[in-house]
């Protein structure tokens, strides 16, 4: 491919209908040369002596110009073209041969395009909620069977899990639950000020950490930070065809990848959802404490009457959320299909998921939780 | 791969010309004093043992290294001396197929092969992936393949796509990094053939490391043997296989070297 030179052209030549080819006939000049050979459509004839460079780019518009039959006549039958030419000729000529001549260009109807896509992201969505109902089975299943014996529990890889997925998230659990009890005692208190009811500030961070905040945050934190790695972690190994390589030594991949990370979410998330409950707390009594002049006792006393229900209510929820989360994030990093780009998509599927599970499940227990009076 | 070549390059001067070429990493030099012609229009073949910087010649030449020392010249033009520019312009005149392939995978087969002329020359997009699908054809895949995404292609298909992406400029040289390692020995015997006919009907020049033998005696105008930090000899097959040195001596007199001979003698009596 070089720059310089003229760029092709197609003049008429001296015997009637022939036109004559002159120039480089390249890529580079293959803007004009379209034109050119727009202008001349129907031609019957071709010479190519006079042409200086070609190129496949070139052959290709002659090919336009006369079509490949014609072209390939040209090429066998003009004696003053080298050797090589007509080598590139004949060869991007059997090229062509295998390419349909015209790239087609499809009219997209804007009305069937949206209803085919609305169609297929239902169909897409209800697969996907199959899938997911038979991998918590699947899941379910493998459990059962080896929940019996402790031996097979994967001891290392349940450790290291618990490691990751606990003992890191702590800080940032215990940091983040702790600015929001702040931000709701804050609230609490611009809202109950106007009643002169600010002491019930306390009350109001003791019941929504005790009942939904604790956990749903933690939980929410988990799915971001546990779920994504997940995926990647098992997508990566799919990429690599390590997943390929336990299942033909005779292991379960479930068994080794899904429980330990399952069991793992289902000790820590508890623990964390604890941690986040406590620290939310803590950041509420703070600001009552500071900010609204009531005195620790006080706090301290509305915190201790708080009927355990609520708490069980709330922690009660940790385990669903912890498996959902697991679940999910396992699930999508075994559909990682091949590429990078794959695990980047499965990842990014995998932290929507879990959160939106997690908020719909909560939603609809808040709402089971209250018509049953707990 | 304009069959014509001009510019400054003079009849009979090396296309590619490497002089000195110096290669370490911290203590450890690969390459000393190293020097090596590529002559227009032929396929040279590079081999040489594992570690012995087959792969960094190619990568420095290519210009993904930066040598510790001496200079390469491709195309009459001298790489450490040129503008950015035109380091590009002359980027465009080589192709490289690398070993794994190095296909984009977020982009599908035509995509992979169309990009260049879409992003280099600024070619409309249907207009881009009718020449692409030409070249695909050109290296032999079926029309179907150019709509896979690449992780869906076989490993020969995968060479075959990434040889249509190193042609999409229609370059003057060729880079191919062990083209046929990973391949079954038809499909890597159809791929010297290939080679052999794109050369022929484009003129090519091809850098071409490799490992394979029968890509040596099928393929090969000429090979350069690395030993020693240097090119030790570079020559036609039969006054290489010819030179008196040890690791010489086992590659093409070993088992293996002498039923590659075998077979090149009866391809070519058939």
């Amino acid at each position: 491919m070089q720059s310089d030179g003229t760029p092709g052209a197609l003049q008429q030549g001296h015997a009637g209908q022939c036109l004559v080819a002159t120039g480089d006939w390249t890529l580079v000049h293959y803007a004009t040369l379209c034109g050119e050979v727009e202008r001349n459509r129907g031609a019957e004839a071709l010479e190519l002596d006079q042409v200086l460079r070609l190129d496949t780019a070139g052959v290709v518009l002659f090919a336009r110009l006369l079509g490949v039959e014609r072209l390939r006549l040209v090429a066998d039958g003009d004696r003053s073209l080298s050797a090589e030419r007509r080598a590139l000729l004949r060869t991007v000529c059997d090229a062509l041969d295998k390419v349909q001549q015209q790239p087609e260009q499809r009219a997209p109807s804007a009305l069937t395009d949206g209803l085919a896509r609305i169609g297929q992201a239902v169909q897409l969505h209800l697969q996907n909620l199959v899938g997911l109902l038979g991998f918590i089975g699947l899941t379910l299943a493998i459990a059962a069977r080896l929940i019996w014996r402790p031996r097979r529990w994967r001891m290392n890889a349940l450790m290291s899990q618990i490691q990751y997925t606990g003992l890191n998230a702590l800080p940032i659990v215990a940091l983040l639950t702790f600015m929001i009890g702040a931000v709701v005692a804050f609230l609490g208190a611009t809202v109950l000020d106007a009643f002169g009811a600010s002491v019930y500030t306390v009350d109001l961070v003791a019941y929504s950490f005790m009942r939904e905040f604790g956990v749903l945050l933690a939980a929410i934190l988990v799915a971001g930070r546990t779920a994504s790695a997940f995926t990647a972690q098992i997508g990566s190994m799919k990429v690599n065809e390590e997943i390929d390589a336990l299942r033909v030594q005779g292991f379960d991949p479930a068994e080794w990848l899904v429980l330990p990370r399952v069991l793992a979410l289902l000790i820590t998330l508890p623990l964390l959802a604890f941690v986040g409950l406590v620290s939310g707390l803590l950041g509420g009594g703070l600001v009552a404490l500071l900010a609204l002049d009531i005195p620790l006792g006080r706090i301290m006393a509305i915190y201790r009457d708080v009927p355990l229900q609520h708490f069980l209510v709330g922690m009660g929820k940790a385990p669903l959320f912890a498996f959902l989360i697991a679940v999910i994030g396992c699930r999508e990093g075994f559909r990682v299909s091949g590429s990078a780009e794959s695990v980047g998509q499965h990842t990014t599927s995998s932290v929507v998921q879990s959160i939106f599970v997690v908020i719909l499940v909560d939603a609809l227990a808040a709402l089971f939780f209250m018509e049953m009076g707990w | 791969m304009s069959e014509r070549r001009e510019g400054p390059l003079e009849p009979g001067e090396p296309i590619i010309q490497v002089r000195g070429l110096q290669n370490r990493f911290g203590e450890h030099v690969v390459h000393d004093r190293l020097d090596l012609d590529v002559m227009p229009g032929e396929i040279l073949g590079v081999v040489g043992g594992s570690g012995s910087g087959k792969s960094v010649l190619l990568r420095s030449i290519v210009g993904l290294l930066r040598p510790s020392g001496g200079e390469v010249s491709m195309l009459g033009e001298q790489l450490d001396q040129l503008s950015e520019r035109r380091r590009v312009l002359l980027e465009r005149r080589c192709g490289v197929l690398f070993q794994q392939g190095a296909l984009f995978s977020s982009l599908n087969v035509t995509q992979n092969v169309a990009l260049p002329l879409r992003e280099h020359l600024q070619l409309p997009r249907a207009e881009a992936e009718h020449l692409a699908e030409v070249k695909l054809a050109l290296v032999g895949l079926p029309p179907h393949a150019g709509r896979l995404a690449p992780s869906e292609l076989s490993g020969g298909m995968i060479k075959r796509a990434a040889l249509a992406r190193a042609l999409a400029l229609d370059p003057d040289i060729l880079f191919l990094d062990e083209p046929t390692a990973g391949l079954d020995p038809i499909g890597a015997a159809a791929f010297d053939q290939l080679l052999l006919t794109l050369r022929n009907a484009f003129g090519l020049t091809v850098f071409l490391v490799t490992h394979d033998l029968d890509t040596l005696y099928t393929a090969c105008d000429r090979i350069a043997v690395l030993s020693g930090k240097r090119v030790l000899v570079a020559d036609t097959l039969s006054v290489v296989a010819q030179t008196d040195d040890a690791w010489v001596r086992d590659y093409f007199h070993g088992p293996r070297g002498r039923s590659a001979q075998l077979a090149a003698h009866a391809t070519r009596e058939a």
